[in-house]
């Protein structure tokens, strides 16, 4: 995912929020076997939990994203959270209404224990010494979060992308919490054109000489292989129309071509900023390690013996898939895909294809259809759990 | 809500599960979901419909209803409802044995093209009927398929199907009211509904 928040400046927002630690320190089980703790979840939450419980959201982030959702750290701070014209008052997840919460995957670099922490065994970070987490595993830190903070069933799971994988995951692992996913723009699996773009950001990032197989927390960092990767996996996430749009053949600051291997396009200089700007705020390892369990993740095979119908019939939840219509990355065939599966296990499941020129991006970037969709999709399912709650406690007379 | 649908409406038991083809904004399906307690699905191809219908708190699928309906296992539904859409159908017989097989029950409404207006167009000014129910121009209808209630009801014996209810109706301009025509109904009435099933 891209970074557009600063784009999009908004008076309604919620405001100044705070990033919350909370640490686990009995082990959890992970898909390899292996036994890893003590783990620390970087969280935030927005609105407020109601009496009963019942309108909890949370969201799951994509790549390179974080619990930092919506609202700003402090009076100076410019930049909101990655998601700030979805999450606020009165907004499509409306955290006048709702309870919202979001944390840092394992394995990010963000606040949650990740690849660049501390092994309290060794007092050194873990580096490549850090387990290979699924994004099962991520999921299981996730429900230990939600358990700590008391909540026991989920309104919606709602994420992009990897964000949406874990919404998957989330609803077959824990299907009594879980009362609707929306999916967007994500896919049960990895296609090999998604795990050849991931194979060749993490070549670069490993053949920096600086990155030293992973032991560079005290040393220079290999910034040039994550600027590298950083851009490959930009390209994907834009489509050939907008960046047609966005820089066409454009030249940078120049009339005539330098005739040298400086930067002469507009586009060069855009992938050259976003990787500068990456570099600053994330690491390689966790780069890695978050890209090597998205290709590892296969919905059908981890939860449906490889049916996507069986792995389906695990869940209970009501499903929203949205796709963009410019994804190349995702294409809208894999969200059929799912779609079909969920039809074929019964599954209550609405689905839709957005026009937009934005590819894979497109989730990051304000649409009203976009915002109004899920705005009520969560209005009407709490609406609806409202209903059905009131007849489960009054059953009509004649069922007597 | 169109008349035609008021006359759906009215032949759907309550509680019953729905699968509405073609749905649009998803009108008869929101009556369905609130006033009959129906589990409801649509299929509807335009996106901006799918929108709406999504806004309504209906579940919706966007996709062609020729290839959703393939991925129902046999009887999801009570009833699907294909309505004022076989007429655009390329391959109608498929696609109704496909709902029969999802369905346990299948409504199917359409204009009917031997009304006497469109006969009279046909017959004394020799170019290609415009109704009311058929607005379009030969070189840009989506209409591609002519029916008429009687040849509806050959098709359905022909398939071997209990037409469990059958209704001919004449719909004002606005299409919101109307009348159900009872004599000479293949020359008189501008749509035919069906509610038919397959003899076990």
């Amino acid at each position: 995912m891209s970074d557009y928040s600063e784009f999009n400046k908004s008076r309604n927002s919620v405001g100044i929020v705070k990033k919350e630690y909370v640490i686990f320190s009995d082990k959890i089980m992970l898909e390899s076997r292996m036994l890893f703790g003590p783990i620390t979840i970087a969280y935030e939450t927005y609105g407020t939990l109601n009496s009963d419980k019942s309108n909890a959201i949370l969201i799951l982030h994509a790549l390179t994203g974080d619990s930092h959702v919506a609202g700003y750290y402090g009076e100076k701070d410019i930049k909101p959270g990655w998601w700030e014209f979805m999450v606020g008052p009165r907004k499509g997840i409306d955290t006048d209404k709702y309870f919202v919460i979001c944390s840092n995957i394992i394995s990010g670099c963000m606040g949650s224990t990740g690849p660049g922490s501390i092994n309290p065994e060794t007092s050194c970070p873990y580096a490549t010494h850090f387990p290979l987490v699924t994004l099962g595993d991520m999921v299981t830190a996730q429900k230990k979060l939600i358990d700590h903070l008391g909540i026991e069933k989920l309104l919606a799971v709602i994420g992009g992308s990897i964000g949406g994988m874990q919404a998957l995951a989330w609803s077959v692992k824990y299907p009594k919490t879980v009362i609707s996913a929306i999916l967007l723009a994500t896919t049960a699996r990895h296609s090999a054109l998604a795990i050849a773009f991931n194979e060749v950001a993490r070549q670069a990032i490993m053949a920096d000489l600086n990155w030293n197989n992973g032991h560079y927390y005290d040393k220079k960092k290999p910034n040039a292989g994550l600027a590298v990767a950083r851009m490959i996996g930009h390209i994907t996430y834009l489509s050939d129309k907008s960046m047609r749009k966005k820089f066409g053949r454009r030249l940078q600051d120049k009339n005539n071509f330098s005739f040298n291997f400086s930067t002469d396009f507009q586009v060069e200089n855009y992938l050259h900023y976003q990787g500068k700007k990456f570099v600053e705020r994330f690491d390689a390892n966790s780069f890695l390690y978050i890209t090597k369990a998205t290709d590892y993740f296969d919905f059908a095979r981890e939860y449906g013996n490889d049916s996507l119908v069986m792995a389906f019939s695990k869940a209970d939840a009501k499903f929203l898939v949205i796709s963009f219509t410019s994804d190349w990355l995702y294409p809208t065939y894999q969200s059929k895909l799912m779609v079909k599966a969920m039809k074929k296990s019964g599954l209550d499941v609405s689905f839709c294809e957005i026009k937009a020129d934005w590819g894979h991006d497109a989730f990051l970037l304000p649409s009203e259809r976009f915002i109004e969709m899920i705005k009520n999709f969560l209005k009407n399912t709490y609406k609806e759990i409202f209903i059905n709650s009131i007849r489960h406690k009054n059953p009509p007379v004649s069922s007597l | 809500m169109r008349y035609d649908l008021e006359i759906i409406a009215s032949w759907i038991e309550e509680n019953s599960k729905v699968l509405g083809l073609g749905c649009g904004e998803g009108d008869l399906l929101y009556f369905l979901k609130n006033k009959k307690n129906a589990a409801i699905t649509g299929i509807e191809i335009d996106e901006s419909k799918v929108a709406v219908c999504i806004e309504k708190g209906l579940s919706i699928l966007q996709g062609d209803i020729n290839e959703e309906v393939l991925d129902y296992p046999p009887n999801s539904f009570d009833y699907v409802i294909l309505s004022q859409t076989l007429q655009q159908i390329y391959n109608p017989l498929k696609l109704i044995n496909s709902i029969l097989n999802i369905g346990k029950k299948v409504i199917v409404s359409f204009p009917n093209f031997s009304h006497w207006t469109i006969r009279m167009q046909l017959m004394f000014l020799g170019w290609a009927p415009i109704s009311n129910q058929l607005p379009y121009e030969w070189y840009n209808t989506p209409n591609i398929r002519v029916i008429t209630i009687k040849d509806f009801r050959k098709f359905a014996r022909k398939l071997n199907l209990h037409i469990l209810k059958e209704t001919a109706i004449n719909t004002q301009n606005d299409d919101k009211t109307g009348e159900i025509v009872k004599l000479f109904d293949n020359i008189r009435a501008s749509y035919g509904i069906f509610l038919i099933e397959r003899k076990t």
